[in-house]
This record gives C-alpha cells, sequence and structure tokens, in this order.
C-alpha cells in the first residue's frame, strides 16, 4: 500500500506501462519536458526518450489520427488530450476512425489506443477547460470508457486501458488529481462498478469528480441518521450496472449524480435502465442531479452550476417525499 | 477560359515523359528506365484498372451496386505510382483509387462489397500493403502519417536496403487538400522528417467543386510551406508518375523525409453514379481530356515497338474474362449476418452487446418462423 494523489498514480500507471511494452508510446502536447500541463506524465519523456513520449505539434485532430497510423505499424499509443474541451477537434478520428477500424475491417485491424482526457470543472478555469463530454464517447459504439476516482484506480485502470485490445477513453477527474489516497496491489475487475459506502436507505449512482462529493453527502446523511449506499461507476462503456440494480432492489430510493448536463447524459441512461430492469422496486422516481443544460458557466459560478453535497441530499430527500403531499409519482 | 482546361503557363513545370501522342520525351530531373515488359506491365494493370472501374460503373447501373466512383482517367496516376512501391510500403488510399488497390493485389471483388452494401471494406492492410480506403476526406492523410512514425520508430528507414526500407504513400484528391486533417498531416511529415508520400490526385473536381475553389495557386505549392519537397507531374503520363513516385519512395526510405506530388489528371466520369456533371461542367472540356487519354498513349508506343500483338490479343481475353469475373462474382457475394457483426464492435465484447445480440437472433428467428408459416 502507498499514499499518492490520482496524478501521482496516473504517472506510476504510465511508467508501468512504458516497462512492460516496448511499443507503448505516448504522445500529446507538452507532454515531455513540462510533463503536461498537469504534470502527469512527468519525467517519463527523460527516462523514456523523445521517441516513447512524444512532444505533438499542436493538432488534437492529427494526435488521434496518427494514433491510427501508429497502432496500424503495431504500437499501442497513449494520447493526452491537454484539456477535456480540445477533444473536439479530434472528435472526428476519434469517432469515425479509432472506434470503427475493428467493425470497419471485420476484425482484422485493431486499435489499442488509450485516449487519456482531464475533464470536469471545480478549477477556477476559463471557457472550454471544464467540460465533461464522457456521453459522446460513452455512445459512441467502438469505444470503452473508463473513469477513475481514486489513487488506487487511476495506477491499475491506465495500465489496463492500455493493455485492452480495444480503444479506452480515460476521463481523468481533473479537480481531483492532487487528492491522495491509498493505492493497493490488486485492481478491482476492469469493466465493473463498486459499492464506495454501503447503506440500506437510499443508493447514489456517481463516478469520476463527484464521488467525492457523494461520500460527501453520505457521510454528511449519515450525522442525521441516514444510511446511503454509494455506487462508483468506474465505467462507463460498457456500465455494469449490476452493484446498481442491487442496491436499488435493497433501498428503492436511487438518485445519479454527474457534472455533465443532465440532458441525455450518462443518468439519462442509468435511469432507463433502471426503469426497466428495478421498475417494482422503486419507491420513487429515479433522481438526477447534474449540470444544467447550459455552457459550462464562467468559474465565479461554477459552484452553483456543479452539484454539491446540498443539492445531492436534497435530491436524497426528494425520494422520501415523493408522492406525500400529493405529487404524482 | 475554362478552368480545367489547362494553359501552356500551367503545364510549363509539368514532369512528363510521354506525350499525349505517345512520344517518349526526356526531363531534366525525371526519368523512366523500365524495360518494354515494365512498360506492358503498367499497360496491363492500367487497361485491367480500367475495366475494373467499367465494370462496376454497369454494376451500379444494373443494380447490383448501390453506388460507384470512378476512377476513368485516373489510371496512369494510381498505377505508375503504385508500380513504385515495394511489398513493404503501406499505401492509404481513398475510394477512388482502385488502381492503386490492384496494384497492391487486393481483389476487386472486396472492391465491389463496399458499394454492393456487403461489407465496409474487410481486407487485411497488412497482408495487402495498403489500408482500407479512406471515405472521410482527408482523414487517411493522418493515419499515413502515424504510420510512417511507426515506421521511423521501427528504424525501417535508411540502410540502403532495399528489401528492408519501407515508405508510406497516402492518396488524396485536390479537395482533400482543403482540409484541415490534409495540412496536420503535412505540418507533421515535415516535423518528425516522416518517410512519407503525399500523391494528390488533382481530378479538377471536388464532386462539383473545382480546383480553383480549393486553391488559387497549384497545389504543389502547399509542399514549400511546410519546407516539403514538391513535385508536379502530368497524372496521365504513367511514366513520369511512377518516375517520381520512385524518386520520392527513394528519398523517404533512405530516411530524406516527405514529398508531395501534385499529379495533374481529369476524372473523366462522374464523382460517384449518383453525380450528374453535366450540371457543372461543359463538354469541351471532357474532350480536352479524352483527347490526353492515360491509355491511349501508352498503348501507341508499345504499337510501334511492334513486339507486343500476342500480348496484346492475350490482354483483350484477360479484360473480358476479368469483367465476367466480377460480374458473376457481385452477384454472389455473401449477404452480410446483422447478428455477426456485433462481434465486431469489439475486440473484446460487452454484456450489452451479447444481450443485444441475442435479442437481434431471436427476434430474426421468430420474422424466420412467421415469414415460413
Amino acid at each position: 500500500m502507498t499514499r499518492m494523489s490520482i496524478a501521482a498514480a496516473l504517472n506510476a500507471g504510465l511508467r508501468a506501462a512504458l516497462e512492460s511494452d516496448p511499443h507503448v508510446v505516448l504522445m500529446g502536447e507538452d507532454i515531455g519536458a513540462l510533463g503536461g500541463v498537469f504534470r502527469v506524465t512527468d519525467g517519463l519523456q527523460k527516462d523514456f526518450g523523445a521517441a516513447r513520449v512524444i512532444d505533438a505539434p499542436l493538432a488534437e485532430s492529427a494526435i488521434m489520427g496518427t494514433a491510427v497510423g501508429l497502432a496500424m505499424r503495431g504500437y499501442r499509443p497513449v494520447v493526452e488530450i491537454q484539456f477535456d474541451g480540445f477533444v473536439y477537434p479530434a472528435y472526428d478520428q476519434l469517432v469515425n476512425q479509432v472506434a470503427r477500424l475493428h467493425y470497419r475491417s471485420g476484425g482484422l485491424v485493431r486499435m489499442p489506443i488509450v485516449v487519456r482526457i482531464p475533464y470536469g470543472g471545480g478549477i477556477g478555469a476559463v471557457e472550454h477547460h471544464s467540460e465533461s463530454p464522457e456521453a459522446q464517447f460513452a455512445m459512441t459504439p467502438g469505444l470503452k470508457v473508463l473513469t477513475p476516482a481514486t489513487a488506487h484506480d487511476a495506477f491499475w485502470m491506465v495500465q489496463e486501458a492500455v493493455a485492452s485490445d480495444d480503444p479506452v477513453v480515460l476521463m481523468e477527474p481533473k479537480r481531483r488529481y492532487w487528492e491522495s489516497s491509498e493505492v493497493g496491489d490488486q485492481p478491482a475487475p476492469t469493466w465493473s462498478s463498486v459499492v464506495r459506502r454501503e447503506g440500506s436507505d437510499a443508493t447514489l449512482v456517481t463516478y469520476g469528480p463527484m464521488v467525492a462529493t457523494c461520500l460527501a453527502a453520505a457521510e454528511t446523511a449519515a450525522a442525521e441518521g441516514r444510511e446511503i449506499e454509494v455506487v462508483d461507476l468506474r465505467t462507463l462503456s460498457p456500465l455494469d450496472l449490476q452493484p446498481v440494480m442491487a442496491s436499488v432492489r435493497r433501498t428503492g430510493r436511487v438518485v445519479v449524480v454527474h457534472e455533465a448536463q443532465r440532458t441525455l447524459g450518462i443518468g439519462a441512461e442509468v435511469a432507463a435502465r433502471i426503469g426497466e430492469r428495478c421498475f417494482f422496486h422503486l419507491e420513487a422516481p429515479v433522481g438526477r442531479v447534474t449540470g444544467y443544460d447550459m455552457p459550462y458557466p464562467p468559474s465565479r459560478v461554477e459552484e452553483e452550476f456543479l452539484p454539491d453535497v446540498d443539492r445531492i441530499l436534497d435530491a436524497v430527500d426528494a425520494t422520501f417525499t415523493a408522492g406525500s403531499d400529493g405529487e404524482a409519482l | 477560359m475554362n478552368p480545367s482546361l489547362p494553359t501552356e503557363s500551367d503545364e510549363s513545370d509539368l514532369v512528363r515523359l510521354l506525350t499525349p501522342e505517345g512520344a517518349r520525351v526526356e526531363h531534366a530531373d525525371a526519368g523512366w528506365s523500365g524495360t518494354d515488359a515494365d512498360l506492358f506491365a503498367l499497360y496491363r494493370d492500367m487497361v485491367l484498372t480500367r475495366r475494373i472501374d467499367t465494370e462496376g460503373y454497369a454494376l451500379q447501373r444494373h443494380g447490383e451496386l448501390g453506388l460507384w466512383p470512378p476512377c476513368l482517367g485516373q489510371e496512369a496516376v494510381q498505377v505508375g505510382t503504385a508500380h513504385a512501391l515495394r511489398a513493404q510500403d503501406m499505401a492509404f488510399p481513398t475510394y477512388r483509387d482502385h488502381g492503386v488497390a490492384w496494384v497492391r493485389g487486393v481483389p476487386p471483388e472486396r472492391l465491389l462489397g463496399i458499394y454492393r452494401g456487403t461489407e465496409h471494406g474487410g481486407w487485411d492492410p497488412a497482408e495487402h500493403g495498403i489500408a482500407l480506403p479512406a471515405i472521410i476526406i482527408g482523414a487517411q492523410t493522418l493515419h499515413a502519417a502515424g504510420y510512417a512514425m511507426g515506421v521511423l520508430m521501427d528504424e525501417a528507414v535508411g540502410h540502403a536496403d532495399s528489401s528492408r526500407d519501407a515508405a508510406v504513400a497516402v492518396y488524396l484528391g485536390d479537395g482533400a487538400t482543403s482540409q484541415g486533417d490534409t495540412l496536420e498531416a503535412m505540418s507533421w511529415a515535415a516535423s518528425f522528417s516522416l518517410p512519407l508520400v503525399f500523391v494528390i490526385e488533382n481530378n479538377q473536381y471536388a464532386i462539383s467543386t473545382a480546383t480553383s475553389r480549393q486553391t488559387t495557386v497549384p497545389l504543389v505549392r502547399r509542399a514549400a510551406g511546410f519546407g516539403i519537397h514538391g513535385v508536379r507531374v502530368d497524372g496521365n503520363d504513367v511514366l513520369a508518375s511512377q518516375a517520381v513516385m520512385e524518386a520520392a519512395l527513394g528519398r523517404a526510405r533512405d530516411g530524406h523525409g516527405p514529398t508531395v506530388i501534385e499529379a495533374v489528371t481529369y476524372r473523366r466520369g462522374a464523382h460517384t453514379t449518383s453525380d450528374d456533371p453535366s450540371r457543372y461542367r461543359a463538354g469541351e472540356e471532357t474532350e480536352y481530356w479524352e483527347a490526353r487519354d492515360p491509355i491511349a498513349r501508352v498503348r501507341v508506343l508499345l504499337d510501334s515497338l511492334g513486339t507486343f500483338e500476342r500480348e496484346l490479343a492475350e490482354l483483350d481475353a484477360e479484360a473480358e474474362a476479368l469483367g465476367e469475373r466480377l460480374r458473376s462474382a457481385c452477384r454472389t457475394l455473401p449477404e452480410p449476418d446483422l447478428a455477426a457483426l456485433f462481434d465486431l464492435v469489439h475486440v473484446e465484447t460487452t454484456p450489452e452487446l451479447r444481450e443485444q445480440q441475442e435479442a437481434a437472433i431471436a427476434w430474426k428467428a421468430l420474422d424466420t418462423e412467421e415469414t415460413a408459416s
């Protein structure tokens, strides 16, 4: 067991991946001498050389598109998109090429590419630096999407993503980069969700940067005598909703929490599937606490936009009061 | 003046080794030193490429294909440049590069499958040294640049070893030169000194849009801004096309970096069978380019040699047989199985996809049962 930050855990995981397979190459903007704007690749170019930790020209579509060619040549590229909002120039290559070449080629061409994207808000940034586009990748056939919430998951997930023969988008919760936790010796199963806190009264389903917020909400609720279970999805594509269904069957009350905008977000899919599988176990409609359906706001009001403990607990309360005052269920 | 009828000054910098009339000419910077047998091999591949193209067009008109993008008129640049590739090289083609695919040994039935809708393009790029055709315009330029990065990482250039040193060729049209991806790929190629040759088949049109809308200067001049060597060639001259490609690939294999080739040619057919060129170009233009046919000029040369009569007669029969083979193969291409496509989404499938796959199979079985009863 070692205690480290999520950024340090990602760095250690990337180092392990570079050590274990000479075909692993890192590519991105400013990832070399600078170590990336978040220092996630700190020291890697020094140790593995500029041919394996490549400072790319400033062109995201090219970073993604050349990763396709590298993969065709037998390499396992790990590309860094500097900020979430910068992924859109690469979106065409990601969705039209990376995600489809295995399918297009009848299974003959593999795309073992990892796309690392720092995502989410809460860091007081200017526009285009606080986006949560994860649903756009999770809804794209051919891509898999992972998001760690702990240093342990960060360390193991990045290695599992590199080992995957399928393209994986690794969404890294940037506002949690510097939060430290224990890194253990055994990874959780790769494409699985986990219960972060057990509770019998209600269920919070969340992932990435909102896991810590939901755990804080559960802590507050416990002080008030309400036990909330918190499920960390970890994998957004494929979704593993077994722990969610099991939890909802016990609690009957569930709220999905994410920073991303509400409409057609991950929460919409989770709520739909709960409806399909657990409808008769529900005591109340599935709640959602999310960002609002507006472009990410100026940072001075981002705390109002982002789900916080109070909004989450208010939504949990609503699952207990729904219907009791004549409100339609 | 019609923008697609080149003026003398437009042609002054063209590398040309065989005139439209079929006369060999010299050029200070390029030469073709093949044998007569090599000349016949180029002719054969151009003739067979045209046959594949003609059959594809006819099959679409007979309702056997959903679409066909004709390469009529572009046989020389495609066949000539592809002849310069070696087994260890990799080509990244567009959807119109039937001649490149043919020379690289892709069975043309696989091209028919793409346009019949039985597959998206299932051949193994590693087996044939040619990637699947790009449909998104310009996307392949970046794949080629990345592949070329891999060639450099593999240290597969600069050994003066013809069995080992490798290069990458990417084919693109004049329209693709306006795409950001193409310009990023050129930037990348220059910055990393990639063993990459850009073959711009300037066929004068991007669907209906004339090249003059993509650029105000010859496309080859794009290269200079990136610090890339550029060369402009008569794309209807198979000898010049092969010669400049061999020089460019040689530079790439020797570790001297990328080249941009602008091959000036003309798309004599429609963009695809869904297109109507009469809406945007005049007959005099197509007549001008018909007179500059890439195949006819080689035939003049071959006939003047007078030693290929038997081979030429055999080639007619071979082309007939290829046509017959394609017509019959097209109608018997296996229908795709939707249920099997689920297995191609990922290398390692997911529980959700398995569930949907089972549902699709069950639904189809039910449907089949109902149809049967």
